[in-house]
Parts: structure tokens; C-alpha cells; sequence
């Protein structure tokens, strides 16, 4: 290749590297706007949405304070719900799928073959389908509450988790297990001492899909929480809209500001695992 | 029982694991029973029934199902959401591609921009619509409109946050892929002369085919799915009030229909409403499955 053609190839590189950086500025955006309309008079965020928050304009903080309480609900008591929600939720999940996958990929029996393909088969069942049902069984067994609430998350989320620790524990080769059980170890011993430690870069991913799902999930929550007495973060966005004639759009951009600042430190500081996570979750098409 | 053909693993853990199956399995078959299990199975026979309280379900054969083909919200949003999809498919695909494509060249910056792209994806689909609406209205107010007063905005603004959230997931996995096309692939098209274009259609999308398959997939099962983004956005905004007196939402797609028809005001059957469901499960896994078929058979071994 002569120098030519060199010079012409990292001149595109620079243009292309041009372009992607100002899409990257028109991708930040939309985040940007909801910082400057947090600190916005309510009545100047739909008027002058893009104009820095200068002057008369300029809310303070009072946006947040008010926030606190807007939409006749504590915020702070929906991020306690979602935080719990979710904690609970993924640590379940977690714990009891990669016990059950274990079990399903070591014996393999025609009943774990059956489990199995449960689970691949509910993954393509949409939550429309089971909704309705879902949340009237939820209700009689009194699982309505944060605190019982992560049992139907571990039910309706059981597949794809399954799935992927199913495809892990058959890759893992059975050595090790047939040296503790030599060594006298029991099944739980074995499992707890020397399987789950082998789990863990697939235990992240799947923890990490799960966080993101159930801590952005609206409509389980909705449908089987009693809405009056506990709301997670999306439930209490979505009801500020309904709770005063017209919205407030400073103080909810406020809120939204509030919201997805721990989503964004955490994307930030587990960055890596996030996008291994995503791209290990997408293989179950 | 127990056949001669199973593996070595099983015959070896057959007796000391098998006493266990209640520990291990236990825990997330009865949760899989309440939360899938069971509810799936209800709803199919309650679909065939009319009812108040599930308590007094009646069998009706086929009534529901006739009511909701009768059904012109129904059917409109089919249509609405049918077009939705296949767009935002497209677009998204497209645009990430092209933009993992980049990114795999070797450019300054790579990382930052990989970031940046993945991370509207994190942010949930109720907060997604909300700042949307905002940015939407505050550039329509200059046009003394909306974005809830005109169902062509209402369909593009929903296009375009699609775009927003997908595009950076849907990049992460054409990444991966396109990190596994062979290099000497790549090297040996272009000793033999091929231009860029030519290696990029014969060469290396032949080889990201996984990678197209799995997107394409998540892309328009989504896009049938989706429910936050279009509650948030305009929940179904502007309606249309027809001779009949029956309201038709003209952005309101499949998921919100049966929503609405199960929770809404004027909602009256809640047998109807699920009726829309199974229907809905049979379009969305039949779709998901007929193109993982029709992908799949474009995909190269190595």
C-alpha cells in the first residue's frame, strides 16, 4: 500500500471519527435537557425546553424539594421499594436457578429435559399472556407486598436465567465435582463449595440482565403491588401524570434527574460486565 | 425407568444428587408454577369464557375470540403495531449495524463512543417516554402542536426513541460479531482484489448472519411488545371518536389494546381482553419463531 492511499484511508478515519463524536454530543442530548429543565420553573419547561435555566427561569432546587412529596407519595419510600425489589429479587433468582440448572444439567433426566424446555418456551410467552392471571395468583397467595413480591419475579424470570446457566454448567467438566465427591463431599457441599464459585462470570451476566429488568419494570409491579401503599420508581413516574390536573414538568424532570443518576454510576463503574452481560444474554434467540 | 443410554454424569451423581432433587429444583418449580405455569394455562381456558370474577367463569366456546376479530381497535392497532415494528426494525438494524461497523475500524475513540451509544439502553422504558414527551413538546410548541394531537408525530417520536434506546444494544452484539469474522478472511479478499464494498457483502455480512439472526429476532419481537415506551410516550393519544360511539386510539399498539381492554374505564370482558392475549402470544412467538427460521437458513457454517 503506498503512501497515498495511506493518507486518504486516515483522512476518512478522521472524518468518520468527526461524525460519530457529534452524534455522540446529539446522544447525550436528550439527557442533558432533563438536567437543565430539573432546575427550570415549571412554567418555562415547555416554552423554552432548550434554554439554559438563566434568570428568571432559574428553579433552584426547589424543583427536588418538591419532588420529595409530588404525586401525593414519598419518593424516597419508592426508591426504598425498588431498591429492595430488586436486590431481593436478582439474589433469588440467582441462587435458586443456578441450583436448579445445575441439578437439570448434571442428571438430565426426561423430567429435566421437560423443566427445560418449560423454560425456553416461556421465554417467548409475552407478559400480556399471563398478566391478568398472574396477578389475581399473586393476590390470593398474598404475594402482593415488596417482600414477596421477588417469588413471581423468580417464576416469570426462571427461563432465560435457567437457560443460560443450563449452557454454563454443561461447559464446566465434571472432573472437579467427581474429585470432591471423591474427597467426601455431598451434593450441597459440592455444589456450595466448588459449583458456585465456577458460576461466577454467568452469574454476573444473568445478575446484571436481571437487575436491569427488574428495576426498570413497570407493569409486574403495577398489576400485583397495592399501587396506594407501595410504588416502585416507574410506578411512581407514571402515576405524577394522574395525580394533579396538569403535571408538573420541572419537579418530574427533577424526579427522572434523581432516577437514572444511580443507573448511570452504575452503568459507568460496571461498565465492562454490563456489555459482557448484554451480549451473553442476546445468544437465546 | 432409567434407560441404559444416560451419560456417564448421570449414572455418576444418580444416587446422591437424585435425593436432592427437591432442594435443587424445588424452589423454582413452585415459583415457576405460580408465576408461568399456572397463569399461562388459566388464561388459555379463561379466553374461551365469559366472566366478572374469575370465581364465576362460564364456558362460551369461541364468543370472545369472534368479539375480538368484531373488535376495530383491535385491528387497528394490529396494523399500527405491524407497521411500527417492521419499521423500527429496519431503522434500528441498519443504524447499528453501520455503527458497529465503524467502531470495529479501528478508529480513536472507539471505546468513549461504545459507552455513549449503550447508554440510553439502561435507562427504563416509563422514564424513556417521559423525557421524550418533553423534548418532543418542547420543539412542537414552536409550532403551537403536539405530540399527542397528531397520530404521524406520535408514530415517529415513538420510531426515534426507539432508535435512541436500541440502537446501543443492538451495536453490542453486531460488535461481537463482526469481532469473530475471521481475519484471514478479511485478508485473503483483499490480496485477491475485492473492493471494500464487496468484501463488506460477500465476506463479512455472510459471516455476521448469528449476529443479524439474533437481532433481527430480539428487533421485531420487541417491537410487537413493546408497552412502557408507548403508555409514557402518548398512551394512545390523539383518539378518534367514531359515528358509533366507540373510541379508537389511533397510536395505541397491541400490548396497551390488551391493557386497556383488561384495566381500562370502559373496560367490560375481561374474557375478551384475554382472548387478545393468547392471540397475541400465538403472532408474537409464531412471528419470532417463523423468522428465526427464515434467518437462520442464511446463516454460514464455518
Amino acid at each position: 500500500m503506498n503512501a497515498k492511499t495511506l493518507s486518504a484511508e486516515n483522512r476518512t478515519k478522521t472524518i468518520l471519527s468527526v461524525v460519530l463524536s457529534i452524534i455522540c454530543v446529539i446522544y447525550v442530548l436528550p439527557v442533558l435537557a432533563v438536567v437543565i429543565n430539573s432546575f427550570k420553573l415549571n412554567t418555562y419547561v415547555k416554552t423554552n425546553t432548550f434554554d439554559l435555566p438563566t434568570g428568571e427561569m432559574w428553579a433552584g432546587t426547589s424543583n427536588f424539594v418538591k419532588g420529595m412529596t409530588f404525586g401525593n407519595y414519598p419518593f424516597l419510600k419508592s426508591v426504598w421499594y425498588s431498591v429492595v425489589i430488586t436486590i431481593a429479587s436478582t439474589a433469588l433468582i440467582l441462587l435458586f436457578t443456578s441450583m436448579a440448572a445445575w441439578y437439570i444439567a448434571r442428571v438430565n433426566s426426561k423430567f429435566c429435559k421437560a423443566v427445560y424446555f418449560l423454560c425456553v418456551f416461556s421465554m417467548v410467552v409475552p407478559f400480556q399472556m399471563v398478566m391478568f392471571t398472574l396477578s389475581k395468583t399473586a393476590d390470593k397467595l398474598h404475594l402482593n407486598t415488596p417482600w414477596t413480591i421477588p417469588i413471581v419475579y423468580l417464576g416469570f424470570g426462571a427461563g432465560l436465567a435457567i437457560f443460560m446457566f443450563v449452557g454454563f454448567v454443561k461447559s464446566i467438566p465434571l472432573e472437579i465435582e467427581e474429585a470432591a465427591s471423591i474427597d467426601g463431599c455431598g451434593p450441597i457441599r459440592t455444589y456450595f463449595s466448588v459449583v458456585f464459585p465456577m458460576l461466577r462470570p454467568t452469574m454476573i451476566s444473568v445478575g446484571i440482565l436481571e437487575i436491569m429488568w427488574v428495576w426498570n419494570d413497570y407493569l409486574l409491579p403495577v398489576l400485583v403491588l397495592d399501587i396506594n401503599k407501595y410504588r416502585t420508581l416507574p410506578i411512581h413516574i407514571q402515576y405524577l401524570k394522574g395525580s394533579y390536573g396538569t403535571v408538573d414538568l420541572g419537579a418530574t424532570m427533577a424526579l427522572i434527574l434523581l432516577s437514572i443518576i444511580p443507573v448511570i454510576v452504575f452503568y459507568l463503574s460496571c461498565q465492562k460486565y454490563i456489555i459482557k452481560g448484554v451480549a451473553a444474554g442476546a445468544v437465546k434467540g | 425407568m432409567e434407560s441404559k443410554k444416560r451419560s456417564p454424569i448421570a449414572r455418576f451423581f444418580k444416587n446422591p444428587l437424585r435425593r436432592w432433587c427437591w432442594l435443587f429444583m424445588g424452589p423454582v418449580l413452585a415459583a415457576f408454577a405460580i408465576g408461568f405455569v399456572w397463569p399461562f394455562f388459566q388464561g388459555i381456558y379463561l379466553s374461551f369464557c365469559k366472566f366478572r370474577l374469575i370465581r364465576d367463569a362460564k364456558f362460551t366456546g369461541l364468543s370472545n375470540y369472534t368479539a375480538v376479530f368484531a373488535d376495530e381497535s383491535f385491528r387497528h392497532s394490529f396494523w399500527y403495531t405491524a407497521l411500527f415494528a417492521v419499521v423500527s426494525l429496519v431503522l434500528i438494524n441498519v443504524l447499528a449495524f453501520t455503527v458497529a461497523y465503524l467502531l470495529t475500524q479501528g478508529l480513536k475513540g472507539s471505546n468513549v463512543f461504545r459507552t455513549v451509544f449503550f447508554m440510553p439502553n439502561l435507562i427504563g422504558g416509563i422514564v424513556l417516554g417521559y423525557i421524550w414527551s418533553m423534548i418532543f413538546d418542547g420543539i412542537l410548541s414552536k409550532y403551537n402542536t403536539s405530540i399527542l394531537l397528531e397520530t404521524k408525530y406520535g408514530f415517529w417520536g415513538l420510531i426515534i426513541l426507539m432508535c435512541w434506546q436500541q440502537i446501543g444494544y443492538m451495536m453490542i452484539i453486531y460488535i461481537a460479531g463482526l469481532q469473530a469474522v475471521p481475519e484471514d478472511m478479511l485478508e485473503a479478499a483483499k490480496i485477491d482484489g475485492a473492493t471494500k464494498w464487496q468484501t463488506l457483502f460477500k465476506v463479512t455480512i455472510p459471516n455476521v448472519m448469528p449476529s443479524i439472526t439474533i437481532c433481527t429476532f430480539l428487533g421485531l419481537t420487541n417491537g410487537f411488545k413493546l408497552f412502557d415506551q408507548n403508555l409514557a410516550l402518548t398512551a394512545g393519544q390523539p383518539f378518534i371518536i367514531q359515528a358509533d360511539g366507540t373510541v379508537i386510539k389511533t397510536t395505541e399498539m397491541l400490548a396497551l389494546n390488551i391493557y386497556n381492554t383488561f384495566y381500562g374505564s370502559s373496560s367490560t370482558s375481561p374474557g375478551v381482553a384475554q382472548a387478545k392475549a393468547v392471540i397475541f402470544f400465538i403472532l408474537v412467538a409464531g412471528l419470532g419463531l417463523a423468522q428465526l427460521a427464515f434467518t437462520r437458513k442464511r446463516e454460514v457454517q464455518n
